[in-house]
């Protein structure tokens, strides 16, 4: 029970993780397959971002003029802006994809993966 | 000051002109092509200077913004990826002048954005290579990835499908590559390699850290289409444009390779990854498998260059079970063969790419008369196509010999088997083809109408595939100055 309580965030981050994951691989609609995949990538930016915050921690800027500074006082920025640089390496994949996908449909005029399978063969 | 500077500029150069392309290519399109070919050529020879200085004179490390390393990103260069640089850098300069031939015939609109395209995906190669933080690996990762879906979306027929398979399984390599990235931060506090390599012995025992290298080496056998990871590739490499494919089949699965050699055994300790876990002898047993499934798939493939993609998926399982040796030889087997496959994968793409340029069909059994009509092309085949197999004089060879010498040294005698098996099967493999090319009299099938006016292939295309072929040659005579000159520095201290 603790174990499930106590680290929630992390369990989220497995479900949606695990439901992305399902997605990619049992979806025979490839938009299915793409939308799997963004929401694989997003439970690691909420993991990451889980693991910076602390309960009662605040922002991370430092007052004018403080002397003595507790870092237990302040929530752990850097997990934080490693996930916007990972935001844009996702939105641009997403981007990608996207693009793929319309030349895919202009091709065979579906998306469906085991048709374009049949297509090809 | 010079020379301290190489570091960052090796990438900035590559990243700048890739986007500066585009804005000369609006005005003057002729222009796109010697701009790239001046960039690769400027990262090439600043390469070769970054390489003498580390040889020379230490590991070299510069720091972006000033910043002290364990908080600033890092770049650092010792022999090992000083090493790897020159092979990326080197070969795609002589692909890059190839490439203006063939996307001249395949899809000359699209010429500015190809160049682009090809330069990032360059620019994201070096820069896995040269940077010393994870987290920047990482996204260098992302950026040599996303430029390769583009790249290989150009080509033939099933190309945005191949592509869009590659780009589930890459992103799944990515994010897998990115939580171990997430976990080792939350253990140690760090994304910096060395840092890192300073913590990480006093806390092997925690299961953060063992989730973090699982993480790791799933994601990183992913992205080098390590058995039974590598569905993505054959499809991917044989719808590819020939420019592309003859760039990214020699370089992505190369710089993978190198990636795992520096998490498994410099960033964490090589005895964690040797003796504390049975890591070494489960990437022992994934290689072997590699090596026999590329082998006899290769051997059922009626097209070339599809025969070529299984055919790199053994060569794959060579690099990943020099490194699963865990032993000098071994090991100084895989980092030869990261050279020398670079070396033989770009010629062989290369020579598919040349014959398709010339109209020829690319299918196992039309290549009949090939060698008279364009006879250096061919005989560059059969020089690439010796060298895996392992014929003494061809580097190929000496990789080989160092990979069964670290199957001695660890009493493996199994994977010694399966590597003289796969000599045996790579001779049935390519005297295959080269029976047809040569012993083969092309008056059948009225082959003689289709091919009788083609030629030898034109010089931006045959000079650097002759360069290659000559490298694959000498480089096998030098491999010894090589070990002894560059490889020797470059294997963890470990290893002595």
């Amino acid at each position: 029970m603790e174990l499930i309580i106590g680290k929630y965030n992390y369990w989220i981050y497995i479900s949606l993780m695990m439901i992305g994951f399902y997605a990619m691989i049992a979806k025979k609609n490839l938009v299915k397959k793409l939308i799997g995949m963004n929401i694989f990538q997003t439970s690691i930016i909420l993991f990451f971002i889980s693991t910076g915050s602390k309960i009662g921690g605040t922002i991370p800027i430092v007052e004018q003029g403080a002397q003595v500074i507790e870092a237990g006082q302040y929530i752990n920025p850097l997990p934080h802006v490693l996930m916007l640089t990972a935001i844009v390496v996702m939105v641009s994949t997403f981007g990608v994809a996207l693009a793929l996908l319309w030349m895919i449909y202009r091709k065979y005029h579906t998306l469906e993966e085991d048709e374009i399978l049949r297509l090809r063969r | 000051m010079n020379e301290i500077s190489f570091p960052i500029l090796i990438i900035v150069v590559p990243l700048i002109s890739a986007f500066f392309i585009i804005l000369v290519g609006l005005l003057r399109r002729d222009l796109c092509y010697p701009l790239m070919i001046l960039t690769l050529s400027f990262s090439t020879l600043s390469s070769i200077s970054v390489l003498k200085e580390v040889l020379w004179g230490g590991t070299i490390h510069y720091r972006l913004g000033g910043w002290l390393p364990p908080w600033g990103i890092e770049y650092v260069i010792d022999p090992l990826n000083g090493f790897v640089l020159l092979i990326v850098s080197a070969i795609s300069l002589l692909i890059g002048i190839t490439s203006k031939r063939m996307v001249e015939r395949e899809f000359p609109e699209k010429a500015t954005f190809f160049y682009c395209l090809f330069l990032l995906q360059v620019t994201g190669l070096l820069g896995i290579v040269v940077t010393g933080d994870l987290f920047n690996l990482y996204v260098f990762l992302e950026i040599a990835s996303i430029a390769g879906y583009a790249l290989i979306a150009l080509g033939e027929d099933g190309a945005p499908f191949a592509s869009f398979n590659y780009m589930i399984y890459g992103t799944v390599g990515a994010c897998f590559y990115l939580l171990g990235v997430g976990y080792l931060y939350i253990a140690t506090g760090s994304l910096n390699m060395a840092d890192l390599a300073q913590i990480l012995p006093s806390l092997l025992s925690s299961k953060v850290v063992l989730i973090a290298f699982a993480f790791f080496m799933v994601g990183i056998a992913i992205k080098m289409a390590l058995f039974p990871l590598h569905v993505w590739l054959p499809d991917a490499y044989t719808y590819a444009p020939s420019a592309v494919s003859s760039l990214v089949a020699p370089l992505t699965t190369k710089v993978g390779a190198y990636v795992m050699i520096r998490v498994a055994l410099t960033v964490f300790p090589p005895a964690f990854f040797i003796e504390t876990l049975p890591a070494a002898l489960m990437l022992r047993w994934i290689a072997n498998g590699a090596i026999l499934f590329g082998c006899i798939l290769a051997l059922a493939q009626k097209d070339l260059k599809r025969m070529l993609g299984y055919v790199l998926i053994a060569e794959i399982g060579y690099i990943a079970l020099g490194v699963g040796f865990g032993n000098r030889n071994g090991l100084t087997g895989a980092i030869l063969h990261i050279l020398n496959d670079a070396l033989m994968m770009a010629c062989l793409f290369l020579f598919v790419g040349a014959i398709t340029y010339q109209g020829w069909p690319r299918k196992m059994d039309q290549l009949r008369g090939l060698h008279r009509k364009m006879p250096l092309t061919a005989a560059a085949f059969v020089i690439a196509g010796l060298s895996v197999i392992g014929v003494p004089p061809t580097c190929g060879f000496f990789s080989k010999w160092y990979l069964v010498l670290g199957a001695i040294d660890s009493k493996e005698w199994l994977s010694m088997a399966i590597l003289l098996a796969s000599s045996l099967f790579n001779a049935i493999l390519f005297f295959r083809v080269i029976e047809k090319a040569y012993f083969e009299s092309g008056k059948e099938h009225g082959m003689v109408q289709r091919t009788m006016e083609i030629k030898e292939s034109p010089l931006t295309i045959l000079l650097p595939l002759l360069v290659l072929t000559a490298g694959v040659l000498s480089l096998g005579l030098f491999s010894g100055k090589i070990i002894s000159g560059i490889i020797r520095f470059a294997i963890p201290v470990y290893f002595k």
